[in-house]
This record gives C-alpha cells, sequence and structure tokens, in this order.
C-alpha cells in the first residue's frame, strides 16, 4: 500500500532555556530564543518564515508579539489557545494554511515564565460562576474528580497512577534537561502530600519556566532543504467541554475522536507506534489517553502500565522525555511533546533513544481534559 | 491554587443593562433567583436537561433536589482544611458541581440539596 500522502514536514525544533529564568525574562524571549534554535536546526533563517502560530497563557497575542521580536513579517498568524494541546492543533492549522499557499514557512511557538511570575498569575483559570461558588483549586480538582471515577468504575489504584510518574522519572534520569532527576519509588509517590484526592504532589507536574519552537513547512519544501526532517502523517483536534462539571463522561475524553481522526489520516494504527508521548498534567492523563486512543480497552490503562512496561526498556515507550511530570512542564506543555518526537524520530536522543523509532504519536490535553489534540509522526 | 470568586464582579458604570432585544434576566440571575426561594432550577431542551444555566432555552424546572455523587474529591490547601467538591448526578437527569457537607463522601452516596449562607449556595448533605 503506497503511504498517504504527509501534510506537513517539520524542519527544525528546539527548547528554549527550560527550568527557571533569570529575573526580566519574559515569555517572548523564550520563544523567540527556541524559535531561533529551530531555524538554525532547519538550516533557515528569520527571514523565510512568512506564518507565526503561538500560544502562551500569558501573551493573549503571541502570535503578534512573537513576530515584532523576529522582526518577521508574516502573511499568515495563529493564536489559537486550547491549552496544553494547542500546539497539535496549530500543526494542523499550519497544514490548512500551507496548503492552501497562505503561507509556505511558519514557526509554532510556546514561551511560559509561570515559575518566575507565579502560577497564578501566568495561568489564571477561567471559573466559571456555576463552579465557582465551591472554591476548586484548579486545575487539580477537576483531573481529581476524573482520577477518583476512574478508580471507581475500573478498579484503578493509587499504585497504578503512581506507576506513571515513576516511569517518567526513569525516562528524565535518562534527559540531561530534564528539572528533576533524583530517584522516585511508588512508596515516594503514595507516601506525598494529598493535594486533591486521590492525587498527591507527586501525581501532579511540574511547575516551570520555559519555551519550544518547531518550524514546518510542505514535505516538497522540506526534500529540498536535505535535511533530517519529520513528516506529520495525520491530525485531529476534538472538544467535548470547557468546564469539569459539563464534561459528558469524567473517564472518556475527546481523545475518542482527535485519535480516530489522526491515525485514520495517518494510515496506521495505534499498534504500530514505536512510542507514545501522551500528555501528563497527572498521572491520569495517560492512563485515558492510552484507552481513549486504542492503545488498550477502556478501563484497562493501570493495568496496561503495570510492571514498568512504560518504563525505559520496556516495551512500550511513553513520555520518554520524562513528561510534564519530571522533565519540563511550562504551562502548556504539548509543544516540548512535538519537539521530543522529532528527536526520536530522528534518532538524537542518546541514552533515552527508543532504537529504530519509526512512528511516533504525540496527544496533547488542554484546560480541565477539555480540548484533545493528536498528531502522527513519521521518520521521514 | 486559584480559589474561585464567589461575589461578582462589581459594575464598572450605574447605568442599567440595555440591549437590542434586551434579555430581561440572566441565565445566572435566575437561577441565583430560585436558589434565594429554596428552589434548584435547571433548563430543558429537545435533547434533555440542560445545565449549566443558558441563553435561549426558555423551558425552567424545579428540580427535587435529589441526587448521587457521580465524583468526589477533598481539596487540601497546605494552610487549610480540606474542603469537599463533587459532582452530583441531579435525579431530573443533570450534574453540577457542588459540596457534600458530611464527615465522608463516596461515590453512590445519595443526598439533598440545601441553600447555604446569606448567597443561598446550593451544597448538598446525605439524603
Amino acid at each position: 500500500m503506497t503511504p498517504p500522502e504527509a501534510l506537513l514536514a517539520i524542519v527544525g525544533a528546539a527548547e528554549s532555556d527550560l527550568g527557571a529564568v533569570a529575573d526580566g525574562i519574559t515569555p517572548v524571549d523564550l520563544m523567540a530564543q527556541a524559535t531561533a534554535r529551530a531555524l538554525e536546526d532547519a538550516g533557515l533563517e528569520a527571514g523565510d518564515l512568512d506564518g507565526v502560530l503561538a500560544a502562551s497563557t500569558q501573551v493573549p497575542m503571541a502570535s503578534l508579539s512573537l513576530s515584532a521580536a523576529l522582526g518577521a513579517r508574516p502573511r499568515f498568524f495563529d493564536g489559537t489557545n486550547v491549552g496544553g494541546s494547542s500546539f497539535m492543533a496549530h500543526l494542523r492549522h499550519a497544514a490548512a494554511a500551507i496548503g492552501a499557499g497562505q503561507c509556505s514557512v511558519a514557526v509554532i511557538a510556546h514561551g511560559s515564565t509561570q515559575r518566575l511570575v507565579g502560577r497564578s498569575s501566568a495561568s489564571v483559570q477561567e471559573v466559571a460562576w456555576w463552579e465557582a461558588p465551591y472554591e476548586p483549586a484548579l486545575p487539580v480538582t477537576a483531573y481529581a474528580l476524573a482520577a477518583a471515577r476512574h478508580m471507581h468504575e475500573f478498579g484503578t489504584t493509587r499504585e497504578q497512577l503512581a506507576e506513571v510518574a515513576v516511569a517518567a522519572r526513569e525516562w528524565a534520569r535518562l534527559n540531561p534537561a530534564a528539572w528533576s532527576r533524583d530517584p522516585l519509588a511508588i512508596e515516594d509517590v503514595l507516601a506525598a502530600p494529598l493535594v486533591a484526592d486521590p492525587l498527591g504532589v507527586r501525581d501532579c507536574c511540574l511547575v516551570n519556566d520555559g519555551g519550544a519552537a518547531v518550524v514546518v513547512c510542505s514535505p516538497e519544501r522540506a526534500r529540498s532543504l536535505g535535511r533530517p526532517h519529520v513528516l506529520v502523517l495525520g491530525a485531529g483536534e476534538a472538544s467535548t467541554h470547557r468546564h469539569i462539571s459539563e464534561m459528558p463522561d469524567l473517564v472518556r475524553t475527546a481523545a475518542v475522536a482527535s485519535g480516530g481522526e489522526a491515525f485514520a489520516q495517518a494510515g496506521v494504527g495505534p499498534q504500530e507506534m514505536d512510542l507514545a508521548l501522551l500528555y501528563d498534567a497527572f498521572t491520569i492523563t495517560p492512563l485515558l489517553f492510552l484507552e481513549d486512543l486504542g492503545f488498550c480497552a477502556k478501563g484497562e490503562g493501570g493495568a496496561f502500565v503495570e510492571g514498568g512496561r512504560t518504563r525505559p526498556g520496556g516495551d512500550f515507550p511513553m513520555n520518554t522525555n520524562g513528561g510534564g511530570l519530571s522533565y519540563c512542564h511550562p504551562g502548556m506543555y504539548g509543544l516540548l511533546m512535538l519537539v521530543e518526537a522529532v528527536r526520536q524520530l530522528r534518532g538524537e536522543c542518546g541514552g533515552r533513544q527508543v532504537p529504530d523509532a519509526a512512528l511516533a504519536v504525540a496527544h496533547g490535553n488542554g484546560g480541565v481534559l477539555s480540548s484533545q489534540c493528536t498528531a502522527v509522526l513519521a521518520r521521514a | 491554587m486559584v480559589r474561585g470568586r464567589l461575589t461578582r464582579p462589581e459594575r464598572s458604570g450605574r447605568r442599567a443593562p440595555v440591549a437590542c432585544g434586551a434579555v430581561p434576566t440572566s441565565p445566572r440571575t435566575r437561577f441565583e433567583e430560585g436558589c434565594a426561594r429554596g428552589v434548584l432550577l435547571y433548563q430543558a431542551d429537545a435533547s434533555g436537561p440542560v445545565f449549566p444555566p443558558r441563553m435561549g432555552i426558555d423551558d425552567w424546572r424545579e428540580s427535587a433536589g435529589l441526587g448521587t455523587v457521580h465524583s468526589t474529591t477533598w481539596v487540601r490547601p497546605r494552610d487549610g482544611e480540606p474542603r469537599n467538591i463533587a459532582l452530583v448526578d441531579l435525579d431530573e437527569g443533570f450534574r453540577m458541581m457542588s459540596r457534600v457537607d458530611a464527615g465522608e463522601v463516596t461515590i453512590g452516596l445519595r443526598v439533598r440539596v440545601r441553600f447555604d449562607g446569606a448567597d443561598h449556595i446550593p451544597v448538598f448533605v446525605p439524603a
């Protein structure tokens, strides 16, 4: 069978400085830094960019601010912000724009200084009036409600949730850029203070500064650059709600739809993936996405990760950068997932490299399980 | 952690709301007026019960205030008492966020609404 034509090519990918940045650094500084690095990775210059896509909780007009910082004069911009999954959506929007001739080379960027300025000012939550009187600590309360329901319906255990955090930490220990690299055991996760039952501190992602950028163009243009690149074979975006009390089913996310569309478009299935990057804002989220993307049946996510199979050396490499739980979570983590996917598919990951990785899925989550965006990527 | 706002933002001007095709009462106000008189209101359309209240649906109904805990958590601030947050499935077929005032709250617990404090916030107690 002839593989379907790729939607898009990713020709450059980079992190900005990560972790904790210096006083006075802005989210736009980090976007611009990551963009410069991604352009260098692609062998391109800022003058080659005619599309700018960006999102940040701290920069409402992020695509304009980044354009100004780069001195770019874009003829296409997109500031879609649906939370941490925004950048998988940007891939899809960039593919449409490039396919329609609205731009030819685009950057997708993110930057956050939430650790520097404090999370409460960096990520102002949209609290709904019908939820506000109860003071839900957001977003963790929403994920705790989903986790509690998953445990109730399927018998998922706190140990199974903890395995997600431990596997992430094992991968992070192989990633020099990871924020948390100390050993972590299941018992440590269980013994950590509870934030919102059943989720403890070690079930929750990091709060970091950081940014990232990827440079995209048509597959034809990518071939002409003559450098290693990655193809986007399929992508999907879907949503079922904004606030957690509106979610139709706490244990079934819109990843069913976004993943279904992405895999159908790619012409490959979940079983063919060499690695999976599944948004780990909290330990419950990868379990939901393993189920909803079709890696296992509904309710079996907890059993799926048992026995260390998603850790380094296991038969299902997942969140190989150490994830939002142990590598870096700058408020919106999705773009760093795409950077990791690109590097794995180009074989550049050193001690954490998945051998001969040819196909990867990167699945982003935004809001409170609200937006789900999936990208299926392939080595070119 | 970001706490929810308990009160409405101050109106910046003194002028009464005027709109083309004016909506005399917001969905929020209609709901809160129900709470103030001890009635939990919801809406219904062709698809069935609707919650949270939204624009454009005129069919408002009174809930009997009985429901079942669908999911529940305790938020544990570093410097304060744990507080319950629950999603409650009302018997009429809609779901809302609330709080259950009980020492132990489990999924499946039958609960009944009561209206708490000067703001008449709908919370639940074991039925």
